[in-house]
């Protein structure tokens, strides 16, 4: 079956990560498509891999959310390498007994079904290291 | 008083809450006409309007004028989310201070009763029938709920969470007692949306919006208007000793942006704007924290609350948690903190805060505020920030008269 990540900074191959938008000149790293860097103002950059590893810096565990999103869901920013990002703890109870501050997690992907193609789109996640 | 000051002159707010029988317009035209009153002047001293709505688009300054005086004075729709009220009061004050005029009027409404969650959050999200990229991060399907929260609960949830992280000290309870303060503070309130004390239990025990906030700790969706009139120190002179005795000196006006810092564009950074705000407009009013005899400050939900405190400067860095502990945020602490009831239970009209905030002030800095009246109230200072981010501060005085 054919993939496609759901969002273009999620790299599948040959194992999945992401990458950031690395300003050539401050290092400062972005996940969005840019038009110059917003710290220097320079608009060149490299692609470089962020670390699949990393601890939960901040989290909420949303109970009420727009219609068509399922809740409850962890939404957190993970300090990966010193790189935040973020994104959902998975794969792990949407309780405040399970998750805490300062908690290790891996990046992991999961499948956000099949489109009328038949093309599987991929997600990630952090999970419980 | 300086001829280079800047002075509130008048100032309203409706009371905020549910006005099913009035339109942003009307509430608008009714703060602003009340301030005009207030400031014992009328459209025809204005030499500038700005004004501000939200989520109502358009010309709201227009909009005014036809219905309260169309005197042909430039006017200015300013936009900049929840700091909307604060950036239309701070344009009138930088119309006066470029010398193109004496005195200004600034306006901010906003009609969100029974709203729901706003801002990108509360659109409802489906998935399409092929996967295509789309968008800055290419995605091929939302992300919201699913790489990490859009609505606002969950990113301040998160904000506090943050502070927690980095210093300790943070829990649900916590978080609630603060929220426990403002719904208290809020009794002695007639124009809050909500005056009803909340035990700790019932605010922990509320609909969980987003861990840790329920919804009594989040800022309340209502209708409301807020307005101010604003004059230089030399108009003032000309005026009488009553309105000079009235008049709440502007000691500071600050608006920032946030500037890049690692982590910015992943989660909003609230606190190195309103840091840069807070240490700006103490120079400006040559003021230390300490001076401060009340603070109102964008509580828009109680995790906001507790960052605030370091931020505006008010604790140690990093102290927070014990700061609030201490009781010095209670009306009868050292520093007062919303005793208005905060966004939590006075409500939040978006654009109408950033003006509120200030006619709380200056209400207990003309020791007008009744039953809630903080004894002697001297200095105050006004913060709100707008997520995007813009954060506006500003420091008051009482009438040396």
């Amino acid at each position: 079956m054919p993939h496609i990540p759901h969002v273009d900074y999620l790299v599948l191959e040959p194992t999945p990560h992401l990458v950031a938008n690395q300003c050539t000149s401050c290092k400062a790293r972005f996940f969005d498509r840019r038009n110059a860097c917003a710290n220097c103002s320079n608009t060149s950059f490299e692609k470089v891999d962020i670390a699949t590893e990393g601890i939960v810096r901040s989290f909420t565990i949303v109970t009420f959310a727009a219609p068509g999103v399922p809740v409850p869901f962890v939404a957190a920013v993970v300090d990966c390498g010193g790189t935040s990002v973020r994104g959902n703890v998975i794969n792990c109870d949407p309780t405040p007994e399970a998750v805490s501050l300062g908690m290790k997690v891996r990046l992991t992907t999961y499948s956000l079904g099949s489109d009328d193609n038949g093309v599987e789109a991929i997600g990630f996640g952090f999970e419980p290291a | 008083m300086a001829t280079d000051d800047i002075y509130i002159l008048g100032i309203n707010m409706t009371k905020f809450g549910k006005h099913p029988d009035k339109d942003t317009v009307d509430l608008a035209s009714a703060a602003a006409l009340a301030a005009l009153t207030d400031a014992g002047v009328t459209m025809k001293d204005m030499g500038v309007l700005a004004a501000g709505c939200l989520m109502g688009g358009g010309f709201i300054a227009q909009q005014i004028q036809k219905q309260i005086g169309q005197t042909g004075i430039p006017a200015y729709n300013v936009s900049n989310a929840c700091a909307t009220g604060a950036t239309a009061l701070r344009t009138a004050i930088m119309a006066i201070k470029a010398g193109e005029c004496d005195m200004g009027l600034a306006v901010g409404v906003e009609k969100l009763a029974g709203a729901g969650l706003l801002g990108g959050g509360g659109k409802s999200k489906a998935d399409g029938h092929t996967w295509s990229p789309s968008g800055r991060f290419g995605a091929v399907a939302p992300t919201d709920g699913r790489i990490g929260t859009d609505t606002m609960p969950g990113t301040f949830a998160q904000v506090g969470m943050e502070y927690g992280h980095k210093y300790g000290g943070v829990s649900f309870e916590l978080f609630a007692r603060i929220s426990e303060k403002n719904h208290a503070h809020s009794t002695l309130n007639p124009l809050a949306a909500y005056t009803k004390r909340m035990t700790l239990e019932e605010i922990m025990g509320d609909l969980m919006i987003a861990y840790p906030n329920t919804r009594a700790m989040c800022s309340a969706n209502c209708d409301g208007g807020a307005a101010a009139v604003v004059v230089s120190g030399s108009k003032l002179r000309t005026l009488s000793k009553e309105q000079q005795r009235r008049a709440v000196k502007v000691s500071a006006s600050v608006l920032t942006t946030d500037p890049y810092q690692e982590a910015c564009q992943v989660l909003p950074d609230v606190n190195t704007l309103t840091k840069i705000a807070a240490r700006k407009a103490y120079e400006q009013a040559g003021v230390s924290p300490s001076d401060l005899d009340l603070v109102e400050l964008h509580d828009c939900f109680a995790t906001a609350e507790l960052v605030h405190y370091d931020n505006l400067m008010l604790c140690e860095e990093g102290g927070a948690v014990d700061f609030f502990n201490s009781g010095a945020t209670w009306r009868d602490g050292s520093t007062p903190v919303n005793v208005s009831g905060g966004l939590e239970s006075k409500g939040h009209p978006i654009a109408a805060t950033g003006i509120a905030n200030i006619w709380e002030i200056c209400h207990h800095l003309r020791g007008e505020a009744g039953d809630r009246q903080i004894e002697g109230a001297k200095v105050g200072l006004a913060h709100v920030i707008g997520l995007g981010n813009a954060c506006g501060v500003h420091i008051l005085e009482k009438s040396a008269l």
